[in-house]
């Protein structure tokens, strides 16, 4: 069973920060200092050299998503915050597996990956390497599924997201709750 | 060399004048000596310490005693790890503080050298922000950009880290404008949003049972007289907490006086009885609610703090306004205004005369039938309040047996003999407990403590500071012995710098508050309290430190000893006041218990309430 299955404790924060030196330490000596529990964090510089996006999915049962996002809000080198309700969102996952197979079960694997549109990124004697990407349901799915065949090594990515698309207006980010507070610019000065 | 180029340290020193520092306090090193050889051309006035901890408490003291930030500047290391405390300190008190740290060169950065330490690392959770510098062109920057964010929006400590190799790399010297500063992420809101205001002015209309519960963001946001006028004008009496004694004065008929774990009766019971705590700057700390689950349990709150992060923290409120309290107090009364409720005999004074323009987006309601206000309506609360008052004073017991010298006594005369604008800074336990309750304060930033952290040894380097920053002042530290010995080596510091701080030391021979918490809870069984009254010897010490040494140790002896101190004006005076070993701090709230349970002094328990 993935840890992933208990989705209601789990909120996505896109935090738009500086891309400075350290700041991924503030980040996350301050989850550390006030009892946060991160569930998985990815970061990435943004199309924007002067910014860098952390992906932090959160459980919500160690503190209120409101002390969360007001805490990490107060860091100076967070920009904005955008939390995003599991509804409200477009998340994505890579995975990468090495599974052992024989002769028997080399033709069930690649049918398995080839059913969840996987990649086979390498190939030995007696083992695979899988790249799959998807919503993190779907790699649950996956890891549940190719997990019989035996594992040798597994590594996720964490998590990124960005928030759905409203139909109505392309250019809307209707669904996401822009959490900047004093970060917004329209409030500076 | 060119007459704009500048080595990092003299863009450093120039930085700091730029930003109109008189003064810093500090103690030189390895790492930071370039930066000490442009002090001795620069105006800004240095005061060595005798350890770095004193240079970081005096900046304290200075930043508390005047509202402007104090900076401090110390080498790397040790330097840097030694005056970590005083950094948790302002970060729990919000006191604005700018420390500057050497750092072993960048190369060197990481390699474990000689009195390396990872200071920013260390300093991350501990300061508002802070900075490592590794470019000598940002120092002009990352100096404005710390001052600001030291000053606004939640005041706070800042960090400068300064590798020795960047003070003394040139630089072509700028000062940059308010728009070159590099903070993206950085916008406090100051005024509070109109409708909230409104929501929070009707509650306040319809209360029966009102308090305002007064926190240290009145101070920061020098907010104490548009607080009286929301005081008067609504009839609503005022709790000053620890951190806000002075930000409403203790004379005035609707002070209650402090509230929590030491506050007195009436100010505890007020709000748990209250069904309206107007919370200004007020954080709804643990040793003011005692158990949250019990505490004012029939009260809307509404919470006025300039860091959202405090909403809803440790009890709803039921409205919560983002931003400065001087400002969403003017609002506030402006609201008032909307509503109909008239202004009170004191007409409005001050900086806040012209409401309608000072206030942006003030809520316009008018002709509501609010207008009948009624101070009255608060009339039979306040006579509550006065009942409670009368039936619970403050008490002790001054008695004419030997050894019983009584620190409140001390702290009674010693109010009764000093300036009425006397600054008082005092330490952590007992000693600061009494003189919070017994003294009278009627002018903000006059009481300088140790609030969050519970410091000990604060007193003597934040009563220097404070002194330093109002020299006119007369300025007493209240000190308990095991405090003292924690800082005392900084009045060397006082006496060669001609600082003449007085220093009322309550001598009792222990860890006072310990030592009754051991009474109390731990069935008298006193484990590692005793410090004895004589050892050291607090007069020969003080003598040796270049201080005027008195020992007092009778009720007769207080008056002229404190009298002898306030003549002395060239040299710092300790008086050693010898006080009774058992007297305990009442009121008393366990910690963890219900503000229900208080515990008054014994001598009133009994009858009703």
């Amino acid at each position: 069973m993935s840890a992933y299955g208990v989705d209601q404790r789990h909120h996505t924060l896109t935090v738009l920060v500086e891309n400075k030196p350290g700041v991924l330490a503030r980040v996350a000596g301050l989850f550390a200092r006030r009892g946060y529990n991160i569930f998985s964090l990815a970061v990435a510089p943004t199309d924007d050299p002067r910014f860098s996006r952390i992906t932090i999915v959160v459980d919500v049962e160690s503190a209120p998503l409101d002390q969360i996002i007001k805490q990490l809000d107060k860091l100076i080198p967070v920009v904005s915050i955008t939390e995003l309700a599991p509804s409200a969102a477009r998340e994505r996952e890579l995975l990468l597996v090495t599974v052992e197979v024989s002769p028997e079960t080399r033709g069930q694997v690649i049918q398995l990956v080839g059913v969840f549109e996987g990649k086979i990124v390498d190939v030995g004697h007696d083992r695979l390497t899988v790249m799959l990407a998807g919503a993190p349901t779907k790699v649950d799915d996956f890891e549940d599924l190719i997990r019989s065949y035996g594992i040798m090594d597994l590594q996720r990515s964490g998590r990124v997201a960005l928030p759905k698309l409203d139909r109505t207006d392309d250019r809307s980010r209707a669904n996401a709750k822009v959490l900047g507070f004093a970060k917004t610019t329209e409030k500076a000065g | 060399m060119d007459p704009k180029e500048l080595t990092g340290a003299q863009a450093l020193i120039k930085s700091l004048e730029m930003q109109q520092v008189e003064v810093m306090f500090g103690l030189p090193g390895g790492a930071i000596l370039p930066v000490y050889d442009p002090i001795i051309d620069s105006s800004i006035r240095h005061i060595l310490v005798r350890h770095e901890q004193g240079a970081g408490h005096m900046g304290q003291g200075y930043a508390q005693a005047t509202g402007r930030p104090g900076v401090a500047i110390v080498t790397s290391g040790p330097g840097a790890t030694n005056i970590v405390t005083p950094l948790a300190d302002a970060y729990m008190d919000s006191t604005p503080l700018v420390v500057i740290t050497g750092q072993v060169a960048t190369s060197s950065i990481g390699s474990d050298a000689f009195q390396e330490s990872d200071t920013t690392g260390i300093t991350m959770g501990i300061t508002k922000h802070n900075w490592l510098i590794t470019d000598a062109n940002d120092i002009p920057r990352v100096v404005a950009e710390a001052f600001h964010v030291a000053t606004t929006g939640r005041p706070g400590p800042v960090l400068i880290d300064m590798p020795k190799d960047v003070a003394q790399t040139k630089m072509n010297w700028y000062w940059p404008e308010p728009s070159d500063l590099d903070l993206p992420g950085y916008h406090p809101v100051t005024v509070g949003d109109p409708e909230l205001v409104r929501q929070a002015a009707e509650l306040l209309l319809a209360a029966e049972r009102p308090v305002i519960y007064a926190g240290g963001g009145i101070l920061k946001a020098r907010a104490s007289e548009g607080l009286r006028e929301l005081s008067e004008r609504t009839g609503i009496p005022v709790v000053t907490t620890l951190m806000a004694r002075g930000s409403f004065p203790d004379s005035h008929p609707l002070c209650l006086g402090m509230p929590g774990m030491h506050g007195n009766y009436t100010a505890v019971t007020s709000m748990q009885r209250s069904d309206l705590l107007i919370a200004l700057g007020s954080r709804f700390d643990d040793r003011v609610t005692g158990r949250v689950g019990d505490f004012a349990p029939e009260a809307k709150v509404i919470h006025v703090d300039i860091d959202p992060a405090e909403h809803h923290k440790v009890r709803h409120a039921e409205v919560a306004i983002v931003g400065d309290c001087r400002l969403v107090i003017d609002q506030l009364l402006s609201a008032l205004d909307g509503l109909g409720l008239p202004h009170s005999d004191a007409t409005r004074s001050g900086p806040g005369g012209t409401p309608a323009d000072a206030v942006p987006g003030a809520p316009a309601v008018a002709g509501t039938p609010a207008a009948s206000f009624p101070r009255e309506r608060v009339d039979p609360w306040r006579a509550t309040l006065s009942q409670w008052q009368q039936r619970y004073p403050l008490v002790y017991a001054q008695t004419d047996a030997p050894g019983e010298l009584k620190p409140q006594f001390v702290l009674e005369t010693l109010r009764d003999s000093t300036p009425e604008d006397t600054i008082v800074a005092s330490g952590v336990g007992q000693h600061q407990m009494f003189a919070s309750q017994w003294w009278k304060f009627d002018y903000p930033n006059t009481w300088i403590n140790s609030g969050g952290l519970g410091t000990m040894g604060f007193a003597v380097p934040a009563s220097i500071g404070a002194k330093v920053g109002r020299p006119n002042r007369t300025v007493w530290a209240v000190d308990g012995d095991g405090c003292f010995q924690m800082t005392a080596q900084e009045l060397v510091t006082a006496s060669s710098e001609r600082i003449p701080v007085k220093i009322a030391l309550l001598n009792n021979a222990y860890l006072g508050m310990v030592r009754q918490w051991q009474e109390m809870f731990y069935g008298e069984r006193y484990s590692e309290v005793y410090l004895s009254p004589d050892l050291p010897d607090y007069v020969g010490w003080a003598e040796a430190m270049g201080c005027v040494g008195i020992r007092v140790e009778t009720p007769e002896e207080v008056g002229p000893a404190i009298d002898k101190a306030n003549s002395i004006d060239d040299r710092p005076v300790v008086v050693d006041f010898r006080t009774d070993t058992s007297e305990k701090v009442y009121p008393m709230v366990a910690a963890g218990d219900s503000n229900d349970n208080i515990l008054v002094d014994p001598s009133q328990v009994g009858g009703d309430r």
